[in-house]
């Protein structure tokens, strides 16, 4: 790895800076962004000339299944998703193969070709932390982190149901520094539960079955203890009735259970001078919204309901939404929402898996294919676009596939096209079902994004939502030496010549990590072995040991011994924890 | 039309996985351009004049160009995948995956084909003289969606799972099939001229299935939709007396696929 780097001339975003195409040098000593570098370090730097190119920061990821037992999972039940998608062995790289649920390698040479350099995992079920972790480990180049599935757990749905937060906080800052977790998940809440017992909830006030606990319980109650903790991430919220006409509107009364919660964000860490606040201002980030956003009542008059949700985010400031598009093609959909692929299984006949995870939680996989000739599809397809075009304020939404659910990450390029191009999406409508254009609002939407905003939906908004923006996502000093260059010219930049834009961000002219080319014209320059990120929040010592007690009572209905139960240090190559709640404040009667 | 003739060379050991073998990429070779396109054999790269002697040169495309084997080549496998015109004639026994997703054009297998043959084909002829191995037609494995367009013809007698997933194309079995012929088929037309085991068309949604002699066991999912005679099957008239059944209800409630079986050769069914 090169020491020092100086990236010249290149047309700069970076709205964390409010930098907005200047023509401006970077910096990088020792794998971090400095001010300036004077003699012998700018003597011996590596010069990138990137005149007449786009330059952003590092790509992150804040929703993306790409470790862990469901993935893998999915990866097993699929060999026609792997053996037309082969990648040779290099003297750099790995061999790997897989089309949307790429093996490991695969998954970290392709992200950092689109000059991607964070990724998170979006979903981690406590007993297959070990397995997320032997993954992420296994990942090359890319910096990593999960977040813990906490929404059906017995003891957190027991605790809260007994009124008592503070063994609940307890509960879940110990599970994130016993599993190396970084933030917390809540994936269909009270419901995934009830699916043990073959059955759901369809709304946020019903108890479910043993617990007698609620959606909005849950929701509210993790989103309290998420701020009591002050952990870098909000909330994470996968929401109830996800995938049926007409669940717009229980996500955004989901929304809308945490809209009193006070963000508190206390991590040790050193935060940069940056022009907008790096520090996230949301109590709640909803994922994959396109799928919570299916309008009409039943799949005869299924439309869009972006709408609701896009209004409801519009006048809130204590949101958070990545969007979950659907790019058509084949996916594979995973999530921990059992029913929810169950439902899909029924409606499709595909190749389908289930499982539950003691108690913890559960999950579902399912083989899926999405067809521009399928209304439904088209639609969907449309409700993904409107998401990120509809809310005023970038900084609110977050672009992903949610991938491999609604299509494969390598899928991003196609998806920046459609939000930057009016032209492209012209293109797709003449192609796809008519319902996408009869049945939401994208073909009178006559918006095209800058690069400033496409900067903000996959680097700033989604380091800033997941609180690592005093690292990633921007390019003052101090931030992590990881830069994209795109080979554009932001000066002859022609919206309309949308397969351009397309072949632009597949492959990065360069993808920069820490100071080092990992990524050059959709070679691969270099494998540094990425970073695991984690919180460690601290509780209460007291209140601590009496969860614990209870904790191992309860291990007696486990089938894994206790001793077996955290993450041993020696899967983490680089460990990266943050130090969460720490110098201990309050929290007792907070 | 241009010929090159490939000669193999002696027995081999590890199988060859040979996808050059078609007439898109011999189009505007010359003889020591073709020996020299690489094959794998295991781990190994290899060029082609290693397993074959070549003579001739090929066309200017591949429509124009006819690739004759001169012998068996039980060993080399993807011949002809994806191919889009042109014609391959194979003067023995071919490997596995001969005409595996091809396109267009015509493959004459004068031996025996392997299993894989025409796997998800897409178009065109593929002509098996003998008998063909498993999976003939089919989709790969853990897939549905199998063959969707072009024609097989087998002269000999099939294995187990012939046109699984078909979506659409024509397969005509001279002889026999084993298990599992048409399983999930939801389009096209199988016909086999001589016995099945069992499973015939099992979760089959559509498409059409013909019997012409003794299915030993046929699937509960199918119900007994009368006799014909003479039955239409596209364009050809299948003759002889054939009961008609209707499946595979184990898959859903309103499934479309047609099964006729030969009333003579299945009375007690």
């Amino acid at each position: 790895m090169s020491v020092t780097m100086v990236i010249r001339n290149g047309y700069v975003f970076d709205p964390l800076n409010e930098i907005d195409g200047e023509i401006k040098d970077i910096f990088i000593k020792d794998g971090k962004i400095v001010e300036d570098l004077t003699g012998a370090g700018l003597r011996d730097a590596k010069i990138i000339d990137a005149k007449g190119k786009t330059v952003m920061p590092g790509g992150v990821d804040s929703h993306s299944h790409v470790a862990g037992a469901k993935v893998n999972t999915g990866r097993m039940m699929c060999p026609e998703d792997r053996y037309k998608w082969v990648t040779k062995k290099s003297d750099l790289t790995h061999s790997g193969s897989g089309n949307t649920v790429p093996s490991v390698y695969v998954q970290g040479y392709d992200y950092a070709r689109m000059g991607y350099t964070t990724v998170f995992e979006a979903a981690i079920p406590p007993m297959e932390a070990r397995h997320t972790h032997e993954e992420m480990r296994s990942t090359p180049i890319l910096d990593m982190g999960g977040y813990l599935v906490l929404g059906n757990n017995w003891f957190i749905m027991r605790h809260l149901k007994a009124g008592n937060i503070e063994k609940a906080a307890a509960y879940v800052a110990w599970m994130m520094r016993t599993h190396k977790a970084y933030g917390i998940k809540c994936v269909n809440p009270a419901g995934v539960e009830n699916w043990g017992w073959g059955k759901n909830v369809s709304s946020l006030d019903e108890p479910n079955i043993h617990f007698g606990i609620s959606s909005r319980d849950i929701i509210h109650g993790l989103a309290e203890i998420n701020e009591m903790l002050g952990m870098p991430m909000s909330l994470h919220l996968h929401a109830n009735n996800l995938g049926h006409p007409g669940c717009w509107e229980i996500a955004r009364d989901s929304l809308d259970v945490t809209r009193d919660v006070k963000v508190e964000c206390n991590m040790d860490v050193e935060w940069q001078k940056t022009k907008i606040d790096p520090r996230r201002t949301q109590s709640i980030y909803l994922a994959h919204a396109q799928f919570n956003s299916f309008g009409g009542t039943s799949w005869g008059d299924f439309a869009s309901g972006a709408k609701g949700i896009v209004d409801y985010v519009n006048k809130s400031d204590h949101v958070v939404i990545d969007n979950g598009a659907v790019p058509f093609g084949p996916a594979t959909v995973m999530t921990g929402d059992g029913p929810a692929i169950h439902h899909l299984y029924k409606l499709t006949g595909n190749k389908w898996s289930n499982k539950d995870i003691e108690l913890e939680c559960g999950s579902g996989i399912l083989t899926f294919n999405y067809l521009k000739a399928n209304p439904v599809h088209s639609v969907e397809w449309a409700i993904g676009l409107e998401l990120l075009l509809l809310v005023n304020d970038p900084w609110k939404t977050i672009l992903t596939t949610d991938h491999p659910n609604g299509g494969p990450f390598t899928k991003y390029p196609q998806l920046i096209t459609w939000i930057m191009s009016k032209k492209a999406r012209e293109a797709t409508f003449a192609e796809c079902h008519r319902w996408a254009q009869d049945r939401s609002s994208l073909g009178g939407i006559d918006r095209e994004m800058t690069l400033y905003e496409i900067a903000i939906l996959t680097r700033a908004s989604p380091a800033r939502t997941v609180g690592i923006a005093h690292r990633k996502g921007h390019l003052g000093a101090g931030a992590d030496g990881d830069v994209t260059i795109y080979d554009f010219d932001p000066t002859k930049f022609d919206v309309n010549d949308y397969t351009k834009i397309t072949r632009g961000f597949q492959n990065a002219a360069y993808t920069i990590k820490d100071g080092g080319v990992v990524a050059q014209n959709g070679e691969i320059m270099s494998v540094p072995h990425g970073r695991t990120f984690f919180s460690e929040p601290h509780m209460d010592d007291e209140i601590e040991k009496e969860m614990l007690k209870d904790v191992k009572e309860w291990f007696k209905y486990y089938t894994l011994g206790f001793a077996n139960y955290p993450v041993p240090d020696k899967y983490i190559r680089n460990p990266s924890p943050v130090q969460v709640n720490k110098p201990l404040e309050a929290v007792v009667g907070r | 039309m241009s010929e090159v003739i490939l000669r193999p060379k002696g027995s081999i050991d590890i199988m060859v996985e040979a996808e050059v073998i078609n007439p898109d990429i011999f189009a505007g070779k010359t003889t020591s351009e073709i020996e020299q396109l690489i094959v794998w054999q295991g781990s190994k790269q290899l060029p082609l004049s290693e397993f074959f002697d070549v003579e001739g040169s090929a066309g200017s495309t591949a429509a124009d160009t006819k690739i004759i084997v001169k012998g068996d080549v039980p060993r080399v496998k993807h011949i002809g995948h994806g191919m889009k015109a042109g014609e391959i004639v194979i003067e023995g026994s071919s490997g596995m995956h001969v005409g595996s997703e091809m396109i267009g054009g015509s493959i004459l297998v004068k031996g025996n084909a392997g299993s894989w043959a025409g796997m998800e084909m897409k178009g065109g002829t593929l002509h098996i003289v003998g008998n063909a191995g498993d999976h003939v037609g089919c989709a790969y494995r853990g897939s549905w969606r199998g063959m969707n367009g072009g024609k097989i013809l087998i002269d000999g007698n099939a294995r187990s799972q012939l046109g699984g997933g078909m979506s659409g194309g024509e397969i005509h079995v001279g002889g026999s099939v084993e298990n599992f012929a048409g399983i999930r088929m939801n389009s096209g037309l199988i016909v086999v001229k001589g016995d099945a085991i069992r499973a015939v068309g099992a979760q089959m949604s559509g498409g059409l299935f013909v019997v012409g002699g003794k299915i030993r066991q046929l699937s509960p999912g199918f119900e007994y939709a009368g006799t014909e005679k003479n039955p239409k099957v596209g364009e050809t008239v299948i003759s002889g007396e054939f009961m008609k059944f209707a499946g595979d209800y184990a898959l859903s409630k309103t499934p479309k696929g047609i099964l006729y079986a030969s009333k003579e050769a299945n009375e007690e069914v």
